[in-house]
């Protein structure tokens, strides 16, 4: 099994060199591919970008307007606006980066047992999923939130419980359209095993939705995270999310507009950024669309 | 003959379950494809076509239940065999081309990895497997195999796609090919393109083939026996001369007269067989044809008929095949006895 992995690996990397290539010729996806690419360098040098400590309090400097110093502003504690930001995008990216891919995979396998595997395994996992979803999801996730505490851990765990039934019901149902078609009844004529046609055959016909749905959730995730926060449901203070950042902006509207616009306009960006970016996704990631880069 | 079958069918009994009710869809039914030759089954929709061809390989969907006899492919039963040992057989003693090639293929998967991952069982590297599958497509045909490989699925013509359906069939080297009307969704210079493929290929791998099809041109171009289905059973059974200069069966002789490409004269109205195929929900009490037989008598409502055969391993289940046999009587007076089976491959 290793053997063939490693085999595979190099054309696997040519081919994601040219899918990142065809996304970058759509305006659009390009647009959404810079945003992107943007957060993520943010969120994973956020440390060495900041020019202030995000948490360190300066009373006499409060609410100040934007400056050179402060290019957003101060909040009410005297801390760095843009500092916060940053830290906050990191803090962000890794709640949705964690969250979506537990959730991905999650899916991914329920999905694939579910429309594959024997019927009764279906009926159960089915039920599962629908009990989930029949919750409330702001009950369900302050229940969970009441019951373990908040933190990014809870965060996280409320968006893959949230999520992976909803994840998993989408590759159900598209499993079950793959499973009936000739081409897996031809392989299995010419003596391919369940796990061969379930991971080569079944799973690129079935992932392509999927990962658009999870690229597209991964700014609802952030809003999540944010709206947890603001709540004081999700990061625990002084580390400063963006729902944080919003909330001590919210208290303070009437001294200063800084702080909400400031917290506001990455969450506006990281949308924005992840949605094109899926729609180019969805636009690559099925070959009939595919356009040849000139 | 079963000493030297590929394929040996004897006493399969298939029924559906469905919300309806069971459906009979096979009934005690028999074919051999001895080694090296192309064997044809006929029939209309509903006839058991498929499910035949299914059975063969253990493929039926979860509902088929198989109520008896015995699938011997290459002295191996396979309704007997552990489902390990069942996916081993697949593709090295048979494997199936399907009726659409636009279906048939994977369509998120480049020709080349399909074809490379088809051959999982041989421990040779990937670069042998990539030639192995060049090899294979230049020999159906496809031009510049290399380069096609990397390809995907749409992006060859439908003739092309069969072709690769073919090639990755053969890819396992067979020892019979069963193809379940592999023309239907081509047009017909794509058809004669691929019936002559088969013949090619047949002459080449020295494989046998199971082919399914109601096209009785194309029955009588490629085949060296025919098997008539109707309604879940065999109707009649011979070689393809046989068969279709002397049919014995009032269906077969039916079928054959209402094959346009036999139409002694040019007619807007096409001729048919009256009625329809019987609802299998109930396995019919008698001969299943004769609600629509134009010689049926009183027996034939009553007793169901047996398959009887003669020498030469022609055989029809008909009440009335005794007396034609031994009468000699020529089936169809009408469209003159000189005429040989069509070779214009037509849709029916």
């Amino acid at each position: 099994m290793s053997a063939e992995v490693s085999r595979i690996a190099p054309a696997a990397a040519a081919r994601v060199g040219g899918f990142v290539r065809r996304i970058a010729a759509d305006p659009m996806g390009c647009l959404g591919l810079t945003l992107v690419t943007l957060l993520l360098f943010t969120g994973v040098f956020a440390d060495l970008l900041v020019p202030y400590d995000p948490i360190k309090i300066a009373v006499p400097e409060r609410l100040m307007d934007p400056s050179w110093a402060h290019p957003l502003g101060t909040d009410q504690l005297g801390r760095d606006v843009l500092s916060r930001v940053i830290k906050g995008s990191q803090i962000a990216l890794g709640v949705a980066v964690s969250a979506i891919t537990l959730s991905f995979a999650g899916g991914v396998i329920l999905g694939l047992l579910a429309g594959y595997g024997p019927r009764w395994l279906d009926n159960v996992l089915l039920l599962l999923f629908d009990a989930v979803y029949s919750f409330p999801s702001i009950m369900l996730a302050l229940a969970i939130i009441t019951l373990l505490g908040p933190s990014l851990g809870t965060v996280v765990l409320v968006v893959v419980i949230g999520s992976v039934p909803v994840y998993a019901r989408l590759i159900r149902t598209q499993t079950l359209t793959v499973k009936t078609s000739e081409f897996v009844l031809a392989e299995r004529s010419m003596g391919a095993g369940r796990f061969r046609i379930m991971a080569r055959h079944i799973l690129p016909n079935v992932i392509g939705p999927l990962l658009i749905v999870a690229s597209m959730d991964v700014p609802v995730v952030i809003t999540i995270e944010a709206g947890l926060s603001f709540l004081g449901l999700g990061v625990r203070p002084p580390a400063p999310s963006w729902g944080r950042i919003l909330n001590d902006g919210y208290t303070q509207i009437r001294d200063t507009p800084w702080i909400v616009i400031g917290g506001g306009i990455p969450l506006i960006v990281t949308t924005l950024g992840f949605t094109f970016l899926g729609e180019a996704l969805r636009d690559q990631l099925d070959p009939k669309l595919r356009k040849p880069v000139g | 003959m079963s000493a030297g079958a590929v394929l040996d069918i004897r006493g399969l009994g298939v029924d559906f379950l469905t919300p309806r009710g069971r459906v009979h869809a096979l009934r005690d039914v028999s074919l051999q494809v001895p080694r090296g030759s192309v064997v044809g089954v006929v029939g209309e929709s509903g006839s058991g076509k498929s499910t035949l061809i299914l059975a063969a390989l253990r493929l039926l969907p979860a509902n088929a239940l198989i109520l008896g006899g015995e699938v011997v492919l290459d002295g191996e039963d396979v309704l007997r065999m552990s489902p390990a040992a069942l996916r081993d057989l697949r593709g090295r003693k048979a494997t199936m081309v399907f009726q659409d090639p636009s279906t048939s293929l994977n369509p998120v998967l480049t020709i080349g990895r399909q074809m490379i991952d088809i051959q999982y069982r041989d421990r040779v590297p990937t670069a042998r497997k990539r030639d192995r599958a060049a090899t294979m497509l230049r020999k159906v045909g496809i031009p510049d195999p290399a380069t096609r490989l990397d390809n995907y699925p749409h992006e060859f013509s439908g003739g092309m796609r069969q072709r690769i359906a073919i090639a990755m069939a053969l890819l396992c080297n067979p020892d019979l090919l069963i193809a379940d009307e592999p023309t239907t969704a081509l047009d017909v210079t794509m058809e004669a393109q691929i019936i002559h493929l088969l013949r090619q290929l047949k002459s080449e791998f020295h494989g046998s083939i199971l082919f399914v099809s109601h096209n009785l041109g194309l029955i009588a171009e490629l085949c060296d026996r025919v098997v008539i289905l109707y309604a879940g059973a065999v109707a009649e059974e011979g070689s393809v001369h046989d068969l279709f200069h002397r049919p014995r069966h009032p269906y077969t002789q039916a079928l054959l007269e209402c094959d346009p490409a036999r139409l002694a004269k040019v007619s807007r109205e096409l001729p048919t067989i009256p009625g329809d195929v019987p609802d299998l929900l109930a396995a019919p009490v008698g001969c299943a044809f004769a609600p629509r037989c134009p010689k049926v008598f009183e027996r034939c409502r009553r007793e169901a008929p047996r398959l009887v055969a003669d020498g030469d391993g022609h055989g029809a289940a008909c009440h009335l095949v005794p007396a034609i046999a031994s009468s000699r009587v020529g089936p169809r007076p009408s469209t003159g006895s000189g005429r040989g089976p069509p070779v214009e491959p037509v849709e029916t």
